[in-house]
């Protein structure tokens, strides 16, 4: 790359350590990087040496239409790294390939895991859901039923609480991006508020706490507060357009905007209306989160505000200096990210990030930004701003506050090392 | 699955002859701000096509299987630790070891007063807050290769074995839908409770 291209208008330094102006990518220059990937403008192509052929897929007829397709068996590398409790198949998690992927939308059978027993062989056509306890009238609820009642759609994250936690380890964790932050999915949800349904039941006065519970064999079930239940809690059918994966809690699931995703529970087969709590296994000897002094928050439902830098991250190789495109993940369970920052220098010096459309509540947010690698060692970070003002903390700083052990709600700032021969680590800085 | 737990005085059960509230108004009773900010209004305000089956209590019966710390929900039935010993030796040991303070997953015993060091250990004895969380997760879930088939009384023996282990309860104690709710763990007021949020976390 000349000198000339790098000091025109567009390439304006704006934090330390070769962080460019997000406007890059809305001026003409930005073209050139529609070429996507880590590597883009890194440096200038050597001359071809060879005149172009055509390759042999231009001249054979290409393969017929399929019912259902699937993805280039070049991209069978694309996978979810996978672990499950020792002696067991079905119990623990699969973490969304965020390194792999672009955009907000998780493709659903990338859609991260978290299973307590297994996923459960649900015939549909025999699947029920039951509302009752503090109700007027309980009822019943069959998929074919739940499908005629109003849908609506939003585009929203689902993250596990122990989302982040390796991070909490003494040592950062040397794992792709996705093993430490995997845990958090985007999808378009369609389904039926639940409110709807539970107008239809008939909530009594007293009534304070719902209880969800799945049709799997750990009958996983947790308390969530009528006031969720009524603003934005919806019955779950469709993820991405199909219904949902069994993975996801085929044919139904709970899903409630912005909580720790061990609320949304899937395989919905049943709502009571309680009055108190239940203090359930899931809600009191886990998802409760553990301080120095010893005692435990309990009931912190809601995510917190949150970024991570998915290109470079942790595992992947730059390819020489030159001009990048930093890219990332943002999002909060209290609305919309206002800003993403980004810095290249561990945190001296910061720009702002340009956030790519749509800007959707409880949604991922995408964001770019465009960097010059001069060669030298760099410690790249993202920090993320909400709607309401919440600030993204530092790693200490959430160490300050929580101590080491809370083991849920980890949304500390992801700090990744690129070292001078181009690799790029996990690092707490 | 347990046959159909029989109802103590259960609130939730109770039917109530006074008219329910609609959401909307409940919403506002309950204090959501703005709730048509977050969520259209239209939304919370339309009617479903009311295709929901009405049940009976009993025909609910054997899905009904919540336990709360009240003791609602708990079913006839009783068990010792002694008993629960027999029952923890064929059910549990491959993965909870002998005495369940060690073993491939979640330990059960032991960690008394680890909390606020270093490295807690949570068990049923040092953290779980109420007891009758033990008998629901037992029931519902375990053994893990054969959820919900052991009876009520050999749940209330193994729910009494691992009292008994962490020092909780004597080896004779019987723990019924009586006594159980009045077991109290060592950890019940180890817990914060921050819902409703009163600031900003």
């Amino acid at each position: 790359m000349t000198g000339s291209r790098c000091s025109g208008r567009g390439f304006e330094q704006v934090a330390g350590n070769g962080l460019l102006h997000r406007r890059l990518f809305l001026t003409k220059t930005a073209s050139l990087a529609g070429a996507a990937g880590l590597g883009f403008m890194t440096a200038r192509p050597a001359a071809a040496q060879a005149q172009l052929d055509v390759p042999e897929w231009t001249k054979v007829p290409g393969a017929p239409m399929s019912g259902y397709g699937s993805p280039s068996p070049h991209e069978a590398h694309v996978q979810r790294a996978f672990f499950s409790r020792p002696g067991t198949v079905g119990s623990g998690a699969s973490q969304t390939p965020l390194e792999q992927l672009e955009g907000i939308i998780t493709p659903s059978g990338l859609h991260f895991e978290r299973h307590h027993n297994g996923i459960p062989a649900i015939d549909p056509g025999r699947h029920r859901l039951v509302i009752h306890g503090l109700v007027a009238r309980p009822l019943m609820f069959d998929l074919e039923s739940l499908a005629r009642y109003p849908l609506i759609s939003r585009i929203q994250f689902l993250e596990c609480s122990g989302n982040g936690r390796a991070n909490d380890a003494p040592e950062p964790p040397q794992v792709p991006v996705s093993q430490i932050h995997g845990l958090v999915s985007c999808s378009d949800w369609t389904g039926v508020p639940l409110s709807v349904l539970l107008d239809e039941a008939g909530v009594e006065p007293e009534a304070r706490w719902i209880v969800a519970e799945g049709a799997d064999s750990a009958a996983m079930n947790r308390s969530v507060p009528m006031a969720k239940a009524l603003d934005d809690a919806m019955i779950a059918l469709y993820q991405n357009g199909e219904r949902l994966r069994p993975d996801n809690g085929y044919p139904m699931r709970l899903f409630l905007p912005g909580y720790e995703g061990n609320m949304s529970i899937k395989w919905l087969r049943r709502i009571e209306v309680t009055a108190e709590p239940m203090m359930t296994r899931e809600e009191t000897s886990k998802y409760t989160d553990l301080l120095p002094d010893g005692r435990a928050l309990q009931f912190t439902f809601q995510m917190g505000v949150k970024s991570v830098i998915t290109s470079p991250s942790g595992g992947l190789e730059m390819q020489g200096p030159g001009l990048y495109q930093i890219s990332g993940i943002a999002w909060t369970g209290a609305g919309r990210i206002r800003r993403v920052e980004v810095s290249a220098d561990g945190g001296q010096t910061w720009a702002e990030a340009a956030l790519t459309d749509p800007l959707l509540p409880i949604s991922l947010t995408r964001f770019r930004m465009p960097w010059r690698w001069d060669g030298g060692p760099a410690v790249l970070q993202s920090r993320a701003i909400d709607e309401t003002g919440a600030v993204q903390p530092t790693r200490a700083a959430l160490h300050a506050r929580l101590g080491t052990r809370f083991d849920y709600h980890h949304n500390a700032i992801q700090s990744w090392l690129v070292a001078a021969d181009g690799a790029v680590s996990n690092i707490y800085a | 699955m347990p046959s159909g737990p029989g109802r103590k005085g259960r609130r939730s059960s109770r039917r109530e002859t006074r008219p329910a509230l609609r959401s909307a108004a409940l919403a506002i009773a309950l204090g959501i701000p703005a709730a048509g900010a977050a969520w259209p209004g239209a939304l919370n305000a339309q009617e479903g096509p009311g295709l929901g089956v009405e049940l009976t209590p009993e025909q609910i019966a054997a899905w009904d299987i919540n336990i709360a710390p009240d003791g609602s929900g708990l079913p006839p039935g009783s068990g010792d630790a002694r008993e629960g010993a027999e029952v923890f030796a064929v059910q549990c040991i491959a993965c909870h070891t002998t005495d369940g303070s060690e073993g491939l997953n979640d330990r059960l015993v032991g960690g008394h007063g680890t909390l606020a060091s270093a490295a807690p250990v949570r068990t049923v004895g040092s953290f779980w807050p109420y007891a009758t969380t033990i008998f629901d997760y037992i029931r519902r879930a375990m053994p893990y290769a054969l959820p919900q088939s052991l009876s009520d009384d050999e749940t209330y023996a193994l729910t009494a074995y691992l009292l008994h282990l962490n020092g909780i309860i004597g080896e004779d104690e019987v723990m019924d839908a009586e006594s159980l709710p009045l077991v109290e763990m060592p950890n019940r007021d180890g817990f914060i409770v921050v819902w409703p949020p009163t600031e900003e976390r």
